[in-house]
């Protein structure tokens, strides 16, 4: 299972990156779209939108079916990747690159108590 | 790998919408041996199909001619569709669904008795059929068998030849594109499969199968029809051969027109359109049956049963989540051998 150490994870498949500004980049995991398969829709969520941690906030849509993304953290949404709405399937090429969204996180502490790659891998494996 | 009318099938072997090029580019196959070939035999075989099947055996004329029926109870729902090949009027072969086949044999096995018809109904578990579609797909078929081609090369489209050694060979399939539906001993089976993907022909899932038969306008049992579902509100009144005083089961509960028609949808606004959303009109509301993401147009695609008087050009609106996406409606199919219709 391809997953980076530098990056945190949940158990729903997310994971996150704390910039050197704060700012959190989000996006699915390389083993979530490998089980979603070929990505043919993106919907983020809208810039300034203040979101829980937890809270439904973006979907992804692949050939097979539609799913949830969640939020990682707490946080107002600053920026999202705006090539994911012609090219989704760059979530197929690099479910790592392929960010969705960024965070200005109001709970600074959840992020650090995120899975890491190893407690995501052993979750995913369950 | 998925659980499929209790067949562990796959639904995609590496990228599915690649499999799906490959099929309308040039040449995919799928193992799609849970169909159920079933052989009718005896001298009122014909007789026994005019009374069971919607669509008439008789235009059958030429030996090898196939034939796509719904089978139908009495309340005129449908119980499977399926193809019949004609060989003489005394030996048919049917090729029905893997989820409806126990339920099928048993209708016909029950009809066939109450009838009093001397036939013999034979399923055939001994067969695997291997679908090969796509423009090159006959081609590759001969490279890898080459003492097929004199027996299957003047086939046209929805023909079929008897092979030796229990092959058979049709022009039919399930994707708008040309190819070949081979039926043969599941031994000889995983050695063709074999022979045709060592000379480039891809293997495809249930994926692919579905989203280039949403394409190509052709319906999915259990999911655009069933028994509670009327056929003519499932696009399949061309299916219902009505002409003359021909006395087929499900005839007299189809008298009326039902208040609903099959239509397709193409997404104007970005997302997908799938199974069961709802369908709004200035008509009323309507449900999309089956809907998915089409490779070929690149945009997602749907058939919905929609309100009579809704017209082709109309616009509708889909509810998906929180939103109302527009949706153009249009006919069927979308696709047909390569070519965008819509």
């Amino acid at each position: 299972m391809n997953t980076p150490a530098a990056l945190k994870y949940t158990k729903s498949h997310e994971w996150a990156r704390r910039e050197a500004d704060g700012s959190i980049t989000v996006g699915i995991t390389d083993h979530a779209q490998e089980l979603l398969g070929d990505m043919v829709f993106v919907e983020c969520p809208e810039v300034g939108r203040e979101l829980k941690q937890g809270e439904e906030c973006a979907v992804v849509e692949s050939v097979k079916a539609a799913s949830d993304v969640y939020a990682p953290v707490s946080g107002v949404v600053l920026e999202t990747n705006a090539l994911l709405a012609t090219e989704p399937e760059k979530i197929n090429e690099d479910a790592y690159a392929a960010w969705m969204f960024k965070l200005r996180p109001n709970q600074p502490a959840e992020y650090d108590a995120l899975l890491d790659a190893a407690a995501y891998q052993a979750a995913a494996d369950e | 790998m998925v659980d499929f009318g209790g067949w562990d099938m796959p639904l995609h072997y590496g990228s599915q919408i690649e499999e799906h090029h490959a099929v309308r580019r040039e040449a995919g196959m799928f193992d799609v041996s849970h169909m159920l070939a079933v052989d009718l035999a005896g001298p009122d075989a014909r007789a026994f199909l005019l009374r069971l099947l919607a669509n008439n055996v008789d235009k059958l004329k030429e030996p090898g001619k196939a034939l796509y029926s719904c089978l139908l109870n009495e309340a005129g729902g449908v119980i499977d569709d399926l193809i019949v090949y004609f060989f003489d009027p005394e030996f048919y072969r049917l090729v029905v669904n893997a989820g409806t086949a126990e339920k099928d044999l048993a209708w016909l096995e029950a009809r066939r008795q109450a009838l009093g018809q001397r036939l013999t109904l034979t399923p055939r578990r001994d067969l695997a059929i291997i679908a090969v579609q796509g423009p090159k797909a006959r081609e590759l078929v001969w490279q890898a068998r080459p003492r097929w081609r004199a027996d299957s090369e003047a086939l046209r489209p929805f023909f079929s030849a008897m092979l030796p050694e229990e092959t058979m060979v049709a022009r039919t399939g399930y994707t708008g594109e040309d190819g070949f539906e081979i039926s043969l001993p599941a031994a000889a089976a995983p050695r063709l499969w074999q022979d045709l993907a060592a000379i480039g022909v891809k293997p495809a899932g249930l994926g692919a199968r579905d989203t280039l038969r949403l394409e190509a306008g052709m319906n999915l049992y259990g999911q655009d029809m069933d028994e509670h579902t009327n056929p003519l509100a499932a696009g399949l009144a061309w299916t219902i051969d009505r002409a003359g005083d021909r006395d087929f089961i499900g005839r007299d509960a189809l008298a009326t027109e039902p208040a609903q028609q099959m239509l397709g949808l193409v997404l104007l606004d970005r997302g997908v359109l799938r199974g069961h959303q709802v369908v709004n009109t200035e008509r009323g509301a309507g449900e999309i049956t089956s809907g998915g993401f089409g490779p070929t147009l690149n945009q997602s695609i749907a058939f919905a049963r929609l309100p009579r008087g809704i017209t082709l050009g109309d616009t509708v609106t889909v509810r998906v989540r929180d939103k109302d996406l527009r949706a153009r409606v249009v006919k069927l199919p979308f696709v047909r051998q390569g070519k965008i219709l819509v």
